[in-house]
């Protein structure tokens, strides 16, 4: 038996699609949202959020037998804060504009439900290893539904992929511009990112039938 | 007036749902019933009136940059802001806890219907949100960040309000099986933001304001001119008295 068993590699695939943060626990929904106008700060987040509830998994997995339960979700909010700390204060110092355009949504992975939904449902019951898998198997799910949310709302929006214009420029006409295609700026405010995920869920549960509710 | 501007803006322009989307989950949980909705927000408000104000206490006089001079001229260099998140969330979790006790011991029947959700507003991401907000906006009064706290409650209040009268009303309408519960509530509070966005140019004002102060600078500029020009003939004039 290796280090990664079949059940360990399900601990990483099934929130991918199956059971998926975002879409089918419905957690982590709110900076989901608010980051998606651009692709770069969906892909620094996402990654941000990836080391907070690895890292976050696996030190409560680590101390999970001598946390008494009165004060289970101050230890919780503790390790969280701490780690977000680290996290803005990194932010901060290697990408200052980035950071700036993240603003408070930074600070917010703190009270990400992903991340006390994760350490309540599978840290305080699961060794330390299983738990870190677990972390990195969510957080990519978070980060999948982020960065295809992203994808969309920044190529409609404004014709551009991490900053580059793929689809030609929209000053000079050229590219698609030159048949007459327009940028949905709509696709860049806020409402947009709702009924994108909207439909999202409805091609996920349109594939899963397991997944409608009644 | 600042204060009614403030509270008309984070009501409306600024609402934490439907402009920031802060306190989505709780929003998309409880929504299902308008009783366990109303209780929420009234919930929400509250913690968010206490919290916000203490905590702007906190950052002034304790977190910001050169905070902690009242202590005494050595400290005045000190910048604690990086403590700032810890400090807000060790505020908010000590709250939400009195004000669990609060309505357990005064609206026992609400505490019952609301379970789970009531531990779980000091991870809601409003609460944290809205003294975030209040520390980035660099709100400057006491008094205005209580403002802030109890506007931003009411405009939570009011999306979730909305989203459960409107849930119960579509219970029984024909939405398609995949888009039913989480979808068709996605799509309709997207809608509903389009709605608010109307709220834009609430504030602001006409455009007859604009034009005012562009002649009045340029009237300025007019007289800088004048003003530097007799200063410079004054100026020669002297010199020539001198010689």
């Amino acid at each position: 038996m290796g280090l990664l068993s079949k059940k360990d590699i399900k601990l990483i695939t099934d929130p991918l699609a199956d059971n998926n943060p975002i879409s089918v626990q419905v957690l982590g929904i709110c900076s989901a949202l608010a980051v998606t106008a651009e692709l770069k700060p969906s892909i620094v987040m996402a990654i941000s959020v990836m080391f907070v509830l690895a890292m976050g998994n696996t030190v409560i997995s680590l101390i999970r037998n001598i946390i008494p339960p009165k004060i289970r979700i101050i230890v919780q909010l503790v390790v969280v804060a701490t780690l977000v700390i680290i996290v803005d204060q990194i932010l901060k110092a290697f990408a200052y504009e980035l950071s700036k355009q993240l603003s408070v949504f930074v600070g917010l992975i703190i009270t990400n439900c992903i991340i006390m939904g994760r350490f309540e449902a599978f840290a305080l019951a699961n060794n330390p290893w299983r738990s870190f898998l677990d972390g990195i198997g969510n957080s990519a799910g978070y980060g999948i539904i982020l960065i295809i949310v992203a994808f969309f709302r920044e190529l409609l929006g404004s014709g551009s992929l991490l900053g580059f214009k793929v689809l030609g420029d929209s000053i000079e006409k050229t590219g698609v511009y030159a048949y007459g295609y327009e940028n949905n700026g709509f696709m860049l405010l806020a409402p947009m990112a709702l009924i994108t995920i909207g439909i999202i869920i409805w091609v996920q549960r349109s594939r899963n039938i397991a997944l409608i509710e009644n | 007036m600042e204060h009614i501007e403030l509270f008309f803006k984070s009501i409306f322009i600024d609402n934490m749902i439907f402009a920031t989307f802060l306190g989505m989950c709780s929003y998309l949980a409880v929504s299902k019933k308008v009783a366990t909705a109303v209780g929420l927000g009234a919930a929400v408000i509250f913690v968010l009136a206490i919290t916000v104000p203490l905590n702007w206490l906190l950052d002034v006089y304790l977190l910001k940059d050169g905070a902690l001079a009242w202590l005494g001229p050595e400290y005045a260099e000190y910048d604690l802001s990086f403590l700032s998140f810890i400090m807000f969330i060790a505020t908010i979790a000590t709250m939400v806890q009195l004000v669990e006790i609060i309505v357990e011991k005064f609206a026992p029947s609400l505490y019952n219907s609301l379970g789970i959700f009531l531990p779980l507003i000091a991870v809601n991401c409003a609460i944290l949100g809205g003294s975030l907000f209040m520390q980035s906006r660099e709100i400057q009064t006491l008094g205005l960040a209580f403002n802030y706290g109890v506007s931003s409650g009411i405009g939570w209040f009011l999306a979730i309000l909305a989203i459960a009268a409107i849930r119960e009303k579509i219970r029984y309408s024909n939405v398609p099986a995949p888009l039913r519960g989480l979808g068709i509530t996605f799509i309709i509070t997207g809608l509903m933001a389009i709605g608010f966005m109307s709220f834009g140019g609430m504030l602001t004002g006409g455009d007859e304001e604009k034009t005012t102060e562009q002649t009045v600078v340029v009237e300025t500029t007019q007289q800088k001119v004048e003003i530097t020009k007799e200063a410079i003939d004054i100026a020669k004039n002297e010199k020539e008295i001198k010689e």
